[in-house]
């Protein structure tokens, strides 16, 4: 069985700048508590390459892939 | 593919993840694999991130895209009807389909400045040493490299975004910086109603030296021939050991002239002229900052986008069109049946600028008449909403430090641009 993709967020680091959001709005959402969510923990594959576009443009460099 | 950069390479990815196997020429005239630009500004100009780390996100998959990649070879002249292009090398290329995506250059000071040359110049003029653009990850490196010699002063011609964003990252470092401003407000050209005035005011109260209205006649230049200051039009001269000049970007068309392609002229945006489709001619198709599209998504109104976003949904786009253009060259339906599968390239343009601690994000595209309405905070203060109304519409949405509002505004615009759903979010 091929595992999936696991999308994980510090929040230790993360300052809800919704640039995730704006690349894929069906796993990132930030939300009138200006915190951000995360729709999908577990996003379908054709899904990576914005996932790794989310990785890279986050400015604080608080997502991360597992899988 | 006509090049490597940001917009060729999302065409490249989308050609590959459509199932084509067939071979794929990619050519640019830089010698590596082009940076990613948003870190160049920014991480990499602090010193923060190495050059490397500004790599494209392409770069890690070059060996699974397998590509005939042609670096250091830059097209030097088109014949859209043959769809065959001539190499700075000599060659001479013939291709099923051609994606065009040359990117822009910086332009330089324009005529008067003694470094322009007449017509205004762009990039491919020699800047005296200590004079900078910054387009390329060289650029950012020989930059990063003076700036690392704590210059007494940093000059930075242009208040646009990557003015702004080079200036913001000077002060940062802890330099005294100048940024020199020919209009009356920043950001005249982008936001009207004058509201482009919150970036002086952020630059200010991070202690950067704003003048506006400011007129370059020269460069002043020691006696080896490097950056002494800047002459201003008043007749006052500014030290500086570094001047770096952020007056925007040009398309890179000049190799068209003679193509075929129709160009249009700079007071019309400038680039290639494309149907919705981003198809240039049959079998040629533009991207990224080159393409000029009717974007129907705002009535068919022709566009030109230099934003990072723009590039990769763009090229992604321009991929699958190409291929839809090389599967109706094969086929015996001709282009017709491809532009059903391929359809119209609709877009609400996006781009984000950080400077000092302050995120800018702008959603759409408004002209000049279009009425400024603030929505959320204030303009002098450092978090606020301003949309952007013309008639019914609601044609762009800038905020700052608000991400939140401009994302929610970005996805009800791209349902739809009526004035009273996108207000209704506030």
């Amino acid at each position: 069985m091929v595992e999936g993709m696991k999308i994980v967020i510090d929040y230790d680091l993360c300052e809800a700048n919704a640039i995730c959001m704006g690349i894929a709005p069906e796993v990132f959402e930030v939300r009138e508590d200006d915190n951000l969510y995360i729709l999908q923990e577990e996003p379908a594959e054709e899904l990576r390459p914005k996932m790794e576009e989310a990785v890279r443009r986050c400015p604080k460099q608080a997502i991360s892939i597992e899988g | 593919m006509i090049g490597a950069s940001l917009a060729g390479m999302a065409a490249v990815q989308s050609i590959r993840a459509s199932g084509h196997d067939g071979p794929i020429v990619v050519v640019d005239p830089a010698g590596s694999l082009p940076h990613d630009r948003p870190p160049l500004t920014k991480q990499v100009l602090a010193g923060q991130w190495p050059l490397e780390r500004a790599a494209q996100p392409a770069a890690a998959r070059l060996d699974e895209l397998d590509l005939d990649l042609r670096l250091g070879v830059a097209a030097t002249g088109l014949n859209a009807d043959r769809r065959s292009v001539s190499l700075s090398d000599g060659s001479e290329l013939e291709a099923s389909a051609l994606v065009l995506a040359t990117g822009s250059h910086a332009r330089t000071l324009p005529t008067g400045s003694g470094h322009g040359g007449p017509g205004g110049g762009d990039g491919s003029a020699a800047l005296p040493s200590g004079a900078f653009t910054l387009r390329t990850g060289a650029d950012c490196v020989a930059l990063l490299e003076r700036l690392e010699a704590e210059p007494a002063r940093v000059v930075v011609i242009g208040a646009g975004f990557i003015g702004g964003e080079v200036a913001a990252t000077c002060a940062g470092r802890g330099l005294t910086v100048s940024m020199l401003e020919a209009a009356p407000v920043p950001l005249q050209r982008v936001l009207p109603g004058g509201v482009g005035g919150f970036v002086t005011e952020l630059h200010r109260r991070n202690g950067v030296d704003v003048r506006l209205g400011v007129s370059i006649e020269a460069l002043n230049l020691n006696g080896d021939g490097s950056v002494r200051g800047v002459a201003l039009g008043d007749g006052s001269n500014l030290e500086a050991e570094v001047v770096v000049i952020g007056v925007g970007a040009a398309p890179t068309v000049d190799w068209l002239a003679d193509s075929g392609l129709t160009l249009l002229e700079p007071h019309r945006g400038g680039g290639i002229l494309c149907d919705e489709t981003l198809l240039a001619h049959p079998g040629v198709v533009a991207a990224g900052d080159v393409a000029a599209w009717p974007n129907p998504h705002f009535g068919g109104e022709l566009m030109r986008v230099e934003h990072w976003e723009n590039a990769v949904d763009a090229g992604t786009h321009a991929g699958r069109r190409a291929l839809a253009e090389l599967g109706g060259r094969d086929a015996s339906g001709g282009g017709e049946a491809a532009e059903a599968t391929v359809g119209a390239f609709s877009s609400v343009p996006w781009f984000w600028s950080d400077q000092f601690d302050s995120k800018i994000q702008m959603v759409g595209r408004c002209g000049p008449e279009d009425e400024p309405v603030v929505v959320a905070g204030d303009l002098t203060g450092d978090r606020f909403v301003v949309l952007f109304r013309r008639g019914d519409l609601c044609t762009a949405a800038l905020g700052l430090n608000r991400p939140r509002q401009v994302m929610q505004a970005r996805m009800r615009m791209a349902e739809s641009l009526d004035w009273d759903g996108v207000a209704a979010l506030f």
